[in-house]
């Protein structure tokens, strides 16, 4: 029992981190039908850039703990979905006519020149966050010893996801993103700038990608200009386990995949990790090839 | 109110539209009639910015829109009700609503022409909740109409209302039309039902392949015999 409370947590936490990634996925998907693959190199520099200013700011030494890391995310992310918004005009605007494959392509290269920036800039070897920025401290949750750091982590994600939900579901803009999403000539025809929504969409994935990279930097003390492809590939996975193009669908397979995730590698066998993420996709595939939450309603014509 | 002047269009190297002129004065109904692929769709989708000339203006009210881009068009009071309806089905009748009112800020503006919308189509207000994907073919024009109400046009650009729609439904659509051009918005009507259309309108075009090949008032195309022969069966 303790195991597996230990592992759900940890499930959880690690499902989170998947499901603020996999929202850039799916979101951009959405709206432009596009796999944006840089997706997971743009996690990597919210993790390196999270580690830079956490040693150059000393903004936990000047405004504590919570304070200082909630400051160092708000940045990071507004950095890294800076970044986002210019890959977009950059990498994928001028291809927009042209057919998607060369997009898949410019998003391939702008992967590698992500990954190579980071190791140019910051080395190839591992980079370690301070790890004693988090107290050590641990909750007790029915006589089971809960690292907080993981349910700040839950917190975080889940805080960040309600956000963008209700921003989505709830404003006028977020509706407008919807719209897009669905059929772009007619919300042209509403009087929405369907560029700036892209940018707007642009900004909001990367963001969220971003902030993952602090936490999984947190979480696990290292980071490595590599990481983002694999924390890619499994953020894509969940999204399209949940459904592309689907937002809740996106936090529900973060959710599972995590979860599956961290189960099998304590009951089955920790070598079988990757393993068993890529055999639920073939599964969820295999049983519901649009993903979970991945069916619309049927359009009458 | 609206002026068209020697338009060209093309997609690709195809050329669509080969040089029409059109007027659309304040307060008419004119209709657009011709056959598939006559050129019908592009020419609105051209006025609404989706497609950009390759030669030849738009004017709107005097000012030269054929540069804007498609939502600078709709804040200047030109709403287009696509084609197909195009009502985003997994959106609810509300927020397709509310989307139709996007580039209108003033809140009170937006009540006004909602409770309109609402006593033109009362099953709309009956289904607000519901997704638009969900309503029948009919509900769903409607809705396509409403939801370009709601940007409190000037003009109004209808593509094929009666597309797929039973006779009666296609009545009371038409009936509709007539109401909103009475309250003070311009309609621009495309149709292939030449005949409901004629009978609505003041004043009609015919297009063929490209071309503007007839403009006259709805009287005398009705009683135009290529007129009658090519699109009113006789």
């Amino acid at each position: 029992m303790e195991l597996f409370i230990q592992q759900l947590t940890n499930g959880l936490a690690i499902g989170g981190i998947y499901a603020l990634i996999a929202l850039g996925y799916t979101m951009v998907y959405g709206v432009m039908k596009l796999i944006n693959f840089a997706h997971g190199d743009l996690f990597s520099i919210g993790a390196y850039l999270g580690l830079t200013l956490l040693l150059s700011l000393g903004l936990v030494d000047k405004i504590g703990v919570l304070g200082g890391i909630l400051l160092l995310m708000l940045m990071v992310m507004g950095l890294v979905g800076i970044i986002g918004i210019i890959l977009e005009r950059v990498a994928y605007r001028p291809l927009r006519k042209a057919d998607r494959l060369s997009a898949v392509v410019s998003a391939l290269g702008a992967s590698i020149f992500f990954a190579n920036s980071l190791m140019l800039i910051y080395g190839a070897k591992f980079r370690v966050y301070p790890h004693n920025i988090l107290p050590k401290m641990a909750v007790d949750i029915l006589g089971m010893k809960i690292p907080l750091i993981r349910i700040l982590l839950l917190l975080a994600s889940f805080i960040l996801m309600t956000a963008l939900y209700l921003f989505v579901q709830k404003t006028k803009t977020g509706t407008a993103i919807r719209a897009a999403a669905i059929d772009q000539g007619a919300a042209k025809l509403m009087g929405i700038n369907v560029n700036k929504i892209i940018s707007i969409v642009f900004f909001i994935g990367p963001a969220l990608g971003g902030a993952a990279g602090i936490m999984v930097g947190l979480y696990y003390g290292q980071i490595n200009f590599l990481m983002g492809w694999l924390y890619g590939l499994k953020a894509f996975i969940a999204a399209v386990i949940g459904g592309i193009g689907n937002i809740p669908g996106a936090m529900l397979g973060g959710i599972i995949l995590g979860v599956v995730e961290s189960l099998g590698a304590a009951y089955v066998s920790f070598a079988w990790k990757d393993a068993i993420a890529f055999l639920v996709l073939i599964i969820i595939l295999i049983v519901r090839p649009t993903g979970i939450l991945g069916e619309r309603v049927a359009e009458k014509v | 109110m609206l002026r068209i002047e020697n338009l060209h269009v093309s997609y690709g190297n195809v050329e669509a539209l080969h040089g029409i002129n059109l007027e659309v004065k304040e307060g008419e109904i004119v209709t657009l009639l011709g056959a598939n692929g006559a050129g019908k769709s592009t020419t609105l989708n051209t006025i609404s910015g989706l497609l950009k000339p390759t030669k030849g203006t738009i004017y709107f009210k005097d000012v030269e829109i054929s540069k804007l881009e498609a939502h600078e068009i709709v804040s200047l009071g030109i709403a287009q009700v696509p084609e197909g309806r195009r009502v985003f089905s997994t959106l609810t009748v509300q927020e397709n609503l509310n989307l139709g009112a996007f580039t209108v800020l003033d809140e009170k503006t937006i009540q006004k022409n909602l409770e309109w919308i609402f006593s033109l189509f009362p099953r709309l207000k009956e289904r607000r909740k519901q997704l638009a994907g969900t309503l029948s073919g009919g509900e769903q024009q409607m809705l396509a109409i409403a939801r370009g109400l709601m940007a409190n046009p000037k003009i109004l650009l209808l593509d094929e209302p009666s597309l797929g729609l039973a006779p009666i439904l296609v009545k009371s659509i038409f009936a509709t039309i007539k109401e909103i051009n009475e309250s003070g918005v311009t309609v621009l009507l495309v149709e292939q039902n030449a005949r409901a259309a004629l009978k609505l309108a003041h004043r009609g075009y015919v297009i063929e392949v490209g071309n503007i090949v007839l403009a006259d008032s709805s009287e005398n195309l009705l009683s135009n015999p290529e007129v009658r022969k090519a699109y009113l069966g006789g």
